[in-house]
């Protein structure tokens, strides 16, 4: 693996290989001295040309924390507000010396012009792209599902390295049009042996959802009554709405919110055959009282705050396994030594 | 490493037995140099070497009733401390796995299957240091074939081999390794 552009084209093995890691790098985080000596001497540069606060965060604790330096650069209060191409940007930071570019991007497609073209030899992370994916959101988000099926049907005490989501079924409501969220979870999720359902108003479901492999709901009551595992919940996007998808938010929430009434029927799913509770998931930032109501955020089936700490240790996993590897070598023994 | 093929010769070092009755020596040996096992701590080097630790934790336990391996042996991962990262393919970090009491004051004894150049073992110092800083740490080998790039010296070896650099050597563990349905150590002379 080279870059990590989409989980459309991760296999099982590679996505379980990037879990399994990420598993390992959680121990790190619990540590007295939470670093490691992995990445030293290397370079990451996020290069966020839309706004975002936790992803950037989030990949710089990663980088952080594997001993990286960081290199920060927003297109606001930059020379791409003067008008700089996307390939002078980059050749810029690449004769800095970059090892890995964490790019976020308004245009689908971008990361992906950036690893096949031959302005940088750094190795391509996206960290999403206009309405296209978000792969690592998806993979944090499999790594907390897959911890929590795994406890239920394998207790507390076992690991989950190794394991998929067979048989679970996650249902994602919401602004699928807009949502790279949605995008690669629906992959991701499918590709680790889930089942997903979809729930949104007819107008911010894409054209084609029809060959995606997914159920499609258009009431959110009737989805959950088919007794999903867990409900991703997703963020309304407002900055990306020029048009009218649905009359008001109070309108958006009664129908399609995970409003408190809704939260009584998720308290009574539990995961599978088991005695655990099925689980609330939300990529963030939510807009509470919009498509999720402040007591289903904050109940205890909510495991938002562990997404966010998930994230970090996906975060390190990719980042480790992409600058760590020599290129196109898969030899995973240690007895040359 | 690749798997045995048929235009390499391979040869048993050490047979199911073999292993068993070195493991019970080093384990009298460490009681000996420790008088004893008090505050003493096992940790096994993923893979090959985990296993390794637990049996020679039930083996300590055999010989003094105080040891008690739930509470004494776990497991170190080395992988984000190697220094050839970059080099070889990139690798999935094994679990690391510490008593419950941390290592701080502890003698730790780190157990590998081969020790070859030294470098997995400057790599566990490494991640040692980072986990806590124990009294005393020493290490024990199933196999020592020589050719150490760096100063380092097992206190307690199963087998001396005196191999070329060229050959390998490899433990297969049954329960570890899919291929091995009884313990045993190789070498490959290509």
């Amino acid at each position: 693996m080279r870059h990590l552009l989409s989980t459309a084209d991760l296999t099982r093995t590679q996505a379980l290989r990037i879990l399994d890691t990420a598993e390992e790098m959680t121990g790190v985080s619990a540590r007295e001295v939470k670093k490691l000596p992995t990445l030293r001497g290397r370079t990451v540069v996020n290069l966020f040309f839309e706004d975002s606060t936790r992803t950037r965060v989030s990949f710089e604790a990663a980088a952080k924390r594997l001993s990286a330096d960081v290199v920060n650069f927003s297109a606001k209060g930059s020379s791409v507000s003067k008008g700089e191409s996307l390939k002078d940007t980059v050749q810029t930071l690449d004769a800095m010396g970059a090892d890995a570019i964490v790019i976020r991007h308004g245009s689908s497609g971008a990361p992906a012009q950036l690893a096949a073209s031959d302005w940088s030899e750094a190795a391509v992370v996206n960290a999403g792209d206009g309405t296209h994916e978000h792969p690592t959101q998806a993979l944090l988000d499999a790594l907390t599902l897959r911890r929590d099926w795994h406890a239920a049907h394998y207790g507390e005490a076992s690991s989950p390295r190794g394991t998929d989501l067979t048989g679970m079924r996650v249902l994602i409501v919401g602004d699928v049009l807009h949502s790279r969220v949605a995008r690669s979870n629906i992959w991701l999720l499918t590709t680790l042996g889930a089942t997903v359902s979809l729930v949104a108003p007819g107008t911010l479901l894409p054209v084609g959802v029809e060959s995606w492999p997914v159920t499609v709901h258009y009431s959110f009551d009737q989805a959950l009554a088919a007794g999903p595992d867990a409900v991703i919940m997703l963020r309304v996007q407002a900055e990306r709405m020029g048009g009218s998808f649905f009359p008001n938010a109070a309108e958006y929430a009664r129908r399609w919110g995970l409003t408190e009434e809704r939260l009584a029927v998720v308290n009574q799913l539990r995961l599978a055959e088991t005695e655990a509770p099925a689980l609330i998931l939300h990529p963030g930032p939510m807009n509470r009282g919009v498509e999720i109501s402040a007591a289903a955020a904050d109940s205890a089936q909510s495991r938002i705050t562990e997404q966010v700490t998930n994230g970090v240790s996906v975060r390190m996993a990719v980042l480790h396994l992409l600058l760590t590897g020599s290129r196109g070598h898969h030899d995973d023994d240690r007895s040359s030594l | 490493m690749s798997e045995p093929n048929a235009a390499a010769e391979s040869s048993q070092v050490m047979s199911a037995a073999d292993i068993d009755r070195a493991l019970t020596r080093i384990a009298h040996e460490i009681v000996e140099a420790q008088r004893g096992t008090h505050g003493l701590i096992i940790l096994g080097i993923p893979r090959r070497g985990a296993p390794l630790a637990h049996r020679l934790g039930a083996n300590l336990a055999r010989i003094d009733a105080d040891f008690t391996p739930d509470d004494a042996v776990g497991a170190l991962d080395i992988t984000m401390y190697r220094d050839d990262l970059g080099s070889g393919g990139a690798r999935t970090p094994e679990p690391t796995d510490l008593p419950q009491a941390g290592i701080d004051g502890a003698t730790v004894v780190l157990v590998d299957d081969v020790l070859f150049s030294g470098r997995t073992v400057r790599a566990a110092l490494d991640a040692l240091s980072d986990l806590g800083r124990p009294a005393a740490v020493r290490l024990a080998v199933l196999v020592d074939r020589g050719h150490r790039q760096l100063p380092v010296r097992a206190d307690h070896v199963g087998k001396n081999l005196p191999t070329s650099r060229e050959e390998r050597v490899f433990v297969q563990l049954a329960g570890v390794d899919d291929v091995a349905t009884e313990d045993e150590a190789v070498m490959i002379t290509r």
